[in-house]
């Protein structure tokens, strides 16, 4: 008896909640503190869900990986992916693209950053001194906590990380990695410019013990990326409406947080000298 | 060798490899403390344990509710499976592919199946359900080879098989499957709450989230909660409330996925083929493909999952040979052992994957804080065992001094049963150290772990198949010296 009251209760509060239109949904890469992308990405499923009219949905992952993964099994429909996240991403959903991409983005930088024990002082041309240093990326799958860093380290060392290094670690995301050679733990490592601002901005990082050494040249990273099966799922001209709606995002208060000036028109095709890197240290496969 | 060949030569010879073996690990180890102030983050961390913050995580309840739903759903997969491999018991075949998926750790399932059924509930499901069924499969298949086969065999000739298992064979195990059960669901807590740390909803994922950013108070919370949940597991997990339990946890997180159509089909026929057959190669380039894989990652894998397992089963020996004593009512008096029983039960309920993820953040990346990690909750359950085995002695000569008590009567006769203990540990703590990997430890599932990152499914897997194979040598090394060295072992300390 007690059972079957339990049973009837917790239905009918499923029953509930699980009502309602279909949501739109989207990801984006965990490239930095989760507490700070909730509330971002919670402000700009908010702004979509009030011009779109349609249910608009958040859904944080753990990885760079189960971002793209998500994408693939069209979990969610777009997502605010990196260079490389959404080079991956394309290759899995050949029919979907890039929509946006930060003004920042099209000239993005890798910060190399080391901690005052490693004893590298800032140059122009890259820090052949880190040779011999213990090394962390950020996340396996980042354009520039992992990519673009690597790749110079290939073309300027002459060797693959881990042969160059005393120690090569993944810390997992950006500001794991200013904490990492904020400690100690790491003695230089490779960081998204961006989360390197802000963190100095905010003073979250001791800028006597830990400092830039050298930034890598320009390359193009984080964009939005949709399905290509979104129109038929959302109606006709939805991508569109998207994009459009992206572009004119005038928000402050979300622009500050991602930190962007403006979003801008991207392409497929703007990623190819990303794809081709990759391509070139064996992150992608033919 | 030597010219007398007693029990106790062997037990003294085993131990003394695996002394050596430890030994050798530990110097081949990278054993630093990189992180400049590792005595700053402890305090952090001991200030956020004692300072917990249970408003800081959002929708606590739905991920506490998410953590049982798929621990209970799980536990009812595993027992059904490994329940009807376990009628096959007498076959090879079913012997071994139990062995084989209860090799796979959680996590490892819960990857894979994120690529086929997505963050669904089904995913966490399947994760603990499929290794259980090894589990269950393993460990049902031997209560009922030890049960007493008489009342079987009184039945007349000619009964159906299905009656005779029913009426003969059933009743004389089910109290044992029943203990065993609840004892698994605890263990499929632990494993639903780790999930989170892939992505699925439950306590885990907060979890996570706090110690990575040093969120220790907020941290120290959902540990409390967690071990809240298990230490009351006695009073709420009662036999007549299972039923409804799992009829709300399937109701609360159907088992369904969220992956698209054909998805097992894609994982199964494109994803996990070798990348050079995929491209239309044939068997030379394949076995180039694997020869690489085997140089560059696997064997490095391999060898350093080896160094940090071994290291791990010296110090879980001698810290359960320091401990027992605490849990053993033979040394101290009772306030005492109650006080050591708590603090062994919650190291004991934490998962060593979750130890070894705050280990990593207060003392810096190496392998230190995997060895510790192993080697604390280990050493722990060990010492625990064995201070339970030591109950059944009635001490003779009256050593009125702790000390000699322990060196000349308790620790020689409690000292066949904790070897047992300790080797039948060792499987478990080699799929441990593996799964640390996904951590940055360079143990194999560091190189599943960039498999699944660089989206290189097929060589996921192969070393999937390694870690596999890994498990089952160490199984069989273990089997064949409890043998050879007369140990027997319950069950339950699987």
């Amino acid at each position: 008896m007690r059972a079957r009251q339990c049973a009837l209760l917790v239905l009918v509060l499923l029953t509930g909640t699980a009502a309602g239109a279909e949501p739109f949904t989207f990801t984006a890469i965990p490239d930095q503190n989760e507490s700070r992308l909730m509330s971002l990405f919670g402000k700009v499923a908010d702004y979509l869900q009030k011009r779109l009219d349609t249910p608009v949905r958040y859904v944080p992952v753990k990885s760079y990986a189960a971002a793209v993964t998500a994408f693939r099994n069209n979990e969610v429909q777009m997502a605010w992916f990196g260079g490389l996240s959404g080079v991956q991403a394309r290759r899995m959903v050949p029919d979907s693209r890039a929509l946006a991409q930060g003004a920042e983005d099209r000239h993005f930088r890798t910060y190399f950053i080391a901690h005052e024990k490693a004893d590298v002082e800032p140059a122009d041309e890259f820090p052949e001194a880190i040779a011999g240093e213990t090394f962390t990326f950020g996340s396996k799958g980042s354009t520039s906590g992992r990519l673009m860093p690597e790749f110079y380290i290939r073309q300027e060392l002459g060797a693959p990380p881990e042969e160059v290094f005393e120690r090569v670690g993944f810390s997992g995301d950006h500001s794991r990695t200013i904490a990492l050679i904020d400690s100690g733990a790491y003695a230089v490592g490779a960081v998204n410019f961006k989360v390197w601002q802000t963190a100095v901005e905010e003073g979250r990082v001791n800028t006597d013990r830990v400092q830039v050494i050298w930034k890598t040249p320009p390359y193009p990273d984080y964009h939005w990326v949709m399905r290509g099966d979104a129109d038929e799922r959302f109606g006709s001209g939805f991508t569109a409406r998207v994009r459009d709606i992206l572009l004119k995002l005038e928000d402050k208060e979300i622009l500050q947080a991602f930190p962007r000036s403006e979003f801008v028109p991207a392409s497929n095709a703007d990623y190819q000298p990303i794809r081709r890197t990759a391509h070139q240290i064996g992150l992608l496969a033919e | 060798m030597s010219a007398v060949v007693t029990t106790a030569g062997h037990w003294r010879r085993a131990t003394l490899l695996l002394a050596l073996a430890g030994l050798v690990a530990f110097a081949l180890a990278d054993l630093s403390i990189s992180r400049g102030t590792p005595g700053a983050e402890l305090q952090r961390l001991a200030q956020g344990l004692i300072t917990p913050d249970f408003t800081a995580t959002d929708a606590l309840g739905e991920a506490l509710a998410t953590t049982l739903a798929f621990a209970f759903q799980g536990v009812a997969l595993g027992a059904a499976g490994g329940f009807t491999l376990a009628l096959l018991w007498h076959r090879p075949g079913v012997r071994f592919f139990a062995a084989s998926i209860r090799a796979v750790h959680e996590l490892f399932w819960g990857l894979i199946f994120l690529q086929i059924t997505g963050l669904s509930p089904l995913t966490g499901v399947l994760a603990i359900g499929l290794p259980y069924a090894g589990i269950f499969a393993k460990v049902f298949g031997e209560f009922l080879e030890e049960a007493d086969p008489k009342p079987a065999d009184a039945l007349p000739g000619g009964t159906n098989p299905v009656t005779t298992f029913f009426t003969a064979r059933l009743p004389l195990v089910w109290d044992q499957f029943r203990a065993y059960g609840a004892y698994r669901l605890e263990c499929a807590l632990r494993a639903a709450a780790i999930l989170g740390f892939i992505g699925l909803p439950t306590l885990g994922f907060h979890m996570e989230t706090a110690f990575r950013e040093g969120g220790y108070s907020q941290g120290a919370a959902l540990l409390y909660i967690f071990f809240a949940l298990i230490g009351t597991q006695r009073l709420w997990l009662h036999r007549r409330l299972v039923p409804v339990y799992l009829l709300a946890a399937v109701l609360w997180a159907p088992p369904l996925s969220s992956g698209p159509d054909g998805a097992l089909k894609r994982f199964l026929t494109t994803d996990i083929v070798p990348a050079p057959l995929r491209d239309g190669g044939g068997w030379a380039e394949s076995g180039t493909w694997l020869a690489e894989l085997g140089t560059q990652q696997a064997l490095p894998g391999v060898a350093n999952t080896l160094v940090v397992a071994l290291a791990a089963l010296l110090l879980t020996g001698v810290l359960a040979l320091a401990l027992f004593p605490l849990a053993s009512p033979h040394f101290g008096h009772r306030p005492g052992r109650a006080l050591a029983h708590l603090a062994l039960v919650m190291v004991r309920t934490t998962p060593e994957f979750l130890l070894a993820f705050v280990l990593l953040i207060v003392l810096g990346p190496s392998m230190l804080p995997g060895i510790l990690a192993l080697a604390l909750h280990t050493g722990v359950i060990v010492a625990y065992l064995t201070g339970r085995f030591s109950e059944s002695i009635r001490p003779q000569r009256g050593y009125s001094q702790a000390l000699t008590r322990y060196g000349y009567e308790i620790l020689p006769r409690v000292y066949p049963n904790f070897l047992a203990f300790l080797l039948y540990r060792f499987e478990i703590i080699i799929r441990e150290t593996a799964v640390l990997g996904l951590l940055g430890i360079p143990t194999l599932g560091f190189y599943i772990d960039s498999g699944f990152a660089e989206f290189r499914f097929d060589r996921a897997l192969v070393l999937i198949i390694i870690t596999v194979m890994m498990n089952l040598a160490v199984d069989a090394f273990s089997r064949i010296l409890r043998r050879r060295l007369r140990l027997q072992t319950p069950a339950t300390a699987y």
